[in-house]
């Protein structure tokens, strides 16, 4: 049905250059700073560089459905060379380019990729490195031709040479790439994109050009996205997000693609360029939003006394101004000076000035940091994706947008929630199978394409927003049969910067008690100001004081809760401040500061005892391991406190 | 008195990694510099070739830093000859000998600390300017297509560097091991034939050092420059250099690869400590 509203000759994203081409050929397609200065390409000679490179490659004699590796830092060359190997029709495979050699040499296997494209030295060095047992690479190419110079170029050739020898070869070449780019169909291999793989080996997913472009078309449609946008492209090429920001909307609104000049050059760039639409992680919002509350911290006091006086006044005007609600006179007056004052100058600082859409996705966002911003007046929105759904499920409309939810249905996705809760989706954009792994595809996709995401959820139903409450493993039932969903409480005690992590306890049980680990530096950092001395972390921890702190968080947090229906049981009854910080050296977090469950429930049952059993002091012994590998123990007696429940009648109400 | 006899003095030679290095540069014969009464270096001769990465080490109060003063104009010695590229140099001032394709580092950093880097490393290109103060000052036509020029060259050695994210920071904000790299931005943008490098690598940590040495054999590498640079960890002198001159109480004690140099008693001597009668 969808077909219908397409002009059918846009079946691809080669067409789509092509399209852009004739219809924008004068309005910048890609920019990258380089040598300082802001280099640019208009669509139509991005069109002329993917031709010349395309001809290069069918010089090189790529074929029709070969894997083309393609690996390094976000760069205009190396996104032409995703559309380019499009149009020669074979399948563009990007790569993590921090991927050390093994995850490489892996995915370079698993793809069969029998070329690749590399961004600088560092990427051909792995390349090579992975070729010991990899066979079959038949030619690398490589952009940055800085210290190659002395490579066996036999099998090497730089991305210039290859693009010289196709225009050469135009003459003899042209039919054959116009015949294969007009062989392109809906239905054929867009790109393939590896999932991270935290869970088990990384998976390649096959995305076909309905996914992408449908997907492209609906999101682009969703947010009025237009040719004037300008986006900032630095997170990596690899990730599903940004073939779809950088090539899939970008080419179906044809709007401008900037790249940074180097890695630590971001911040600086995204003031330069002031994008329009923007995304980012929560962590790159947090980070920026640490720095200009340390710089605040050195400003003179009137400056100081400004900023909290109009941050304050944003964060109950802005979000309203922002959602189109009413706001008084009064208020719209004080929002305008602000914005002179404060505001503005404080978003150009941030490279926002000019946001008119901006995301954030991947993992929950603070309330407060969500707050921030939008009380800066920059619209930040939340969007709930993953490779597999070629990035959209859901995501939140202009005018409806709150930290707690993740938005309503993308265009075109189909949701429904599973009895255990699990969210299932199907959509125009669900991807078409895991490369070479039909069991992993069936076990994912069922056959009247619904695919599990792996998230519990539920879907509100005053708004229809969905709301995502926890991976849906970790997710069981209390004694009484209620929902249990302990990283949902642990992230929302985690907002708190006091607090570092929380382990929540309630499985099978009548009530939920939690472990807290403080943050050492934001405590210790309140402790300095108020004169609180200690020696040690252990002493930090128990002092009455910040017991005390914890349990109003703590407090704060089940009211939140409590108006939750679903989860109303998760509130917290008792808790304890540990002793010492959860380590992945001691096996109670993984590497990646993910905490273990069983293994903390093992090691401190006697804790955990004591939580359920009522008593109000512990003694525990604790075995350590220091950093240099030897073994320890703490001794230490913990106080226990319990935490003000909200009734579930008031609940109801 | 020279002792590098095994190497030819026109044809040069192939450095174990197969770079392929020139005729003698820079010639210095029977050199000896005082203070005073002090004899800072006594009747030291070697020389430097086309396209070699030439080390001089040696124990505190050896000589090394004047050394590196006398070859770039700094320090007149008493008696020896510079030659330099086949013709004997009679007594130059810095910026003469500067002008002659030789730039150099400082022990302790040399910067305009109020500056930005950039305007710090275009510094290093006034030996290109041609036009004069008024032109420059009215920002007349042939003034501005040299600065546009120069700061194109710049840029090229700040990418070079990878210090493109500090391109606007004033020096005196950066950490000491950026500020070296700058140091050594501004030298390369006079673009020299021969480079004097005064200890580098001094007070960086490992990760820096790393850095650090694999500019200077990109540089060397890219740009076919001749480098002279006087380096206190000896791992860094014997994986970086292709020979090495060791100076001891202001005198020669070897010269040679840095196998050669290794083995040699004298320096071992020198380093590990002997009794001195």
């Amino acid at each position: 049905m969808t077909e219908r509203n397409q002009p059918d000759q846009l079946v691809s994203v080669p067409r789509l250059l092509a399209r852009n081409a004739s219809l924008y050929g004068d309005k910048p397609a890609y920019r990258e700073k380089e040598f300082g200065i802001w280099q640019s390409w208009t669509w139509a000679e991005t069109a002329e560089e993917v031709d010349a490179l395309a001809l290069g490659l069918l010089d090189l004699g790529v074929n029709v459905g070969d894997h083309v590796a393609i690996i390094g830092r976000n760069r205009p060359a190396l996104y032409w060379s995703m559309v380019a190997v499009q149009s020669v029709g074979a399948v563009p495979v990007p790569l993590y380019q921090d991927a050390v050699v093994e995850e490489m040499t892996y995915v370079l296997e698993n793809c069969g990729a029998r070329f690749a494209i590399a961004g600088d030295q560092e990427q051909v060095d792995k390349i090579i490195e992975a070729q010991q047992t990899v066979h079959g690479i038949a030619h690398v190419i490589y952009f940055d031709t800085r210290g190659m110079r002395k490579y066996d170029h036999s099998e090497i050739t730089s991305f210039a040479d290859i693009q010289n020898e196709g225009r050469a070869a135009a003459p003899r070449l042209s039919k054959e790439l116009n015949a294969r780019r007009d062989a392109l169909g809906y239905d054929d291999t867009c790109v393939m994109l590896y999932t991270s793989g935290t869970t088990g080996r990384p998976k390649g997913v096959v995305l076909s050009n309905r996914n992408v472009i449908e997907t492209s078309k609906n999101s682009s449609e969703f947010d009025h996205l237009s040719a004037g946008e300008e986006t900032l492209a630095y997170l990596p090429m690899a990730w599903v997000g940004d073939f779809i920001f950088s090539i899939g909307q970008a080419y179906w609104s044809a709007f401008c693609v900037n790249c940074p000049e180097s890695a630590e050059t971001m911040n600086a760039d995204l003031r330069e360029i002031g994008p329009t639409y923007f995304f980012a992680p929560p962590a790159i919002f947090e980070g920026h939003l640490t720095q200009v509350m340390i710089r605040m911290e050195d400003a003179s006091r009137f400056k100081r006394w400004m900023f909290s006086y109009f941050m304050e006044h944003a964060k109950t005007v802005g979000p309203r101004l922002l959602d189109g609600k009413t706001v008084s006179t009064k208020d719209r007056l004080i929002h305008k000076l602000g914005n002179y004052l404060v505001y503005g100058p404080l978003k150009n600082r941030l490279g926002m000035s000019r946001v008119r859409v901006g995301y954030t996705a991947g993992e929950a966002i603070g309330p407060e940091l969500f707050d921030f911003y939008r009380s800066l007046g920059i619209n930040l929105k939340q969007l709930y994706g993953q490779t597999e759904a070629t990035v959209f499920i859901t995501q939140q409309p202009d005018g409806e947008v709150r930290s707690d939810t993740v938005g309503v249905p993308s265009p075109g996705v189909e949701l429904k929630i599973a009895e255990n809760g699990e969210v299932f989706y199907r959509s125009p954009g669900t991807f078409v199978e895991y490369y070479g792994n039909p069991e992993s595809t069936a076990s994912t996709k069922d056959p009247e394409g619904w695919v599990a995401t792996g998230d519990a959820g539920f879907i509100e139903e005053k708004s229809g927003h969905l709301r995502i409450i926890d991976r849906i493993k970790d997710v069981s039932k209390m004694a009484d049969g209620s929902l249990f969903a302990p990283k949902y409480v642990e992230n929302k005690l985690k907002f708190y910067p006091n607090i570092l992590e929380a382990v929540v306890f309630g499985a099978g049980r009548d009530r939920c008690c939690a472990f807290i680990n403080i943050d050492l530096t934001a405590v210790g950092n309140w402790a300095e100001r108020n004169n609180i001395a200690y020696s040690s972390y252990q002493e930090l921890s128990q002092h009455p004081q910040v017991l005390d702190t914890v349990l109003t968080h703590v407090n704060a947090v089940n009211e939140s809760i409590a108006n939750d229906e679903m989860l109303a049981a998760c509130q917290i009854h008792r808790f304890l401040v540990l002793h010492k910080e959860l380590d992945a050296d001691d096996g109670e977090m993984t590497r990646t500061r993910k905490v273990r469950r069983a293994v903390i429930a093992e090691k401190f049952n006697d804790l955990i005892d004591a939580l359920y059993d009522g008593s109000n002091t512990i003694y525990t012994e604790t075995e350590v391991t220091y950093e240099d590998g030897r073994k320890g123990k703490i001794k230490a007696t913990l106080d226990i406190r319990d935490a003000t429940v909200v009734a579930k009648t008031k609940v109801a109400a | 008195m020279k002792q590098n006899a095994v190497i030819d003095e026109n044809t040069g030679y192939t450095t174990e990694d197969g770079r392929k290095i020139g005729g003698v540069m820079m010639d210095l014969r029977n050199i000896t510099l005082r203070f005073g009464g002090v004899e800072a270096i006594k009747n030291i001769s070697f020389d430097i070739r086309e396209g070699e990465i030439r080390a001089i080490i040696g124990p505190n109060g050896a000589g090394k830093s004047s050394m590196l003063n006398v070859i770039s104009g700094f320090y007149k010695p008493q008696e020896g000859e510079v030659y330099f590229r086949g013709e004997k140099r009679p007594p130059l001032k810095p910026y003469q000998v500067a002008r002659q394709g030789v730039a150099r580092t400082f022990q302790n950093i040399a910067l305009f600390e109020g500056m930005s880097v950039l305007d710090n490393i275009m510094t290093g290109r006034m030996g290109h300017i041609k036009s004069n103060m008024l032109s420059q000052a009215i920002w007349a036509g042939k003034a501005q297509r040299e600065e546009n020029e120069n700061r194109e060259a710049v840029e090229r050695i700040i990418d070079f560097l990878e210090i493109q994210a500090i391109r606007k920071t004033p020096v005196g904000r950066l950490p000491y091991g950026l500020k070296k790299r700058v140091e050594l931005a501004r030298a390369l943008a006079a673009e020299p034939d021969l480079l004097l490098l005064d200890e580098p690598m001094a007070g960086m940590n490992v990760e820096e050092k790393e850095d650090m040495s694999r500019f200077i054999l990109d540089v060397n590498d890219e740009f076919g420059t001749t480098t002279a640079l006087i380096e206190h960890d000896m791992g860094v002198v014997m994986d970086l250099s292709d020979r090495v001159v060791v100076m001891d109480y202001g005198r020669k004690i070897g010269d040679g690869t840095p196998q050669e140099v290794r083995n040699n008693q004298e320096v071992i001597d020198a380093y590990l400590g002997v009794a001195h009668d």
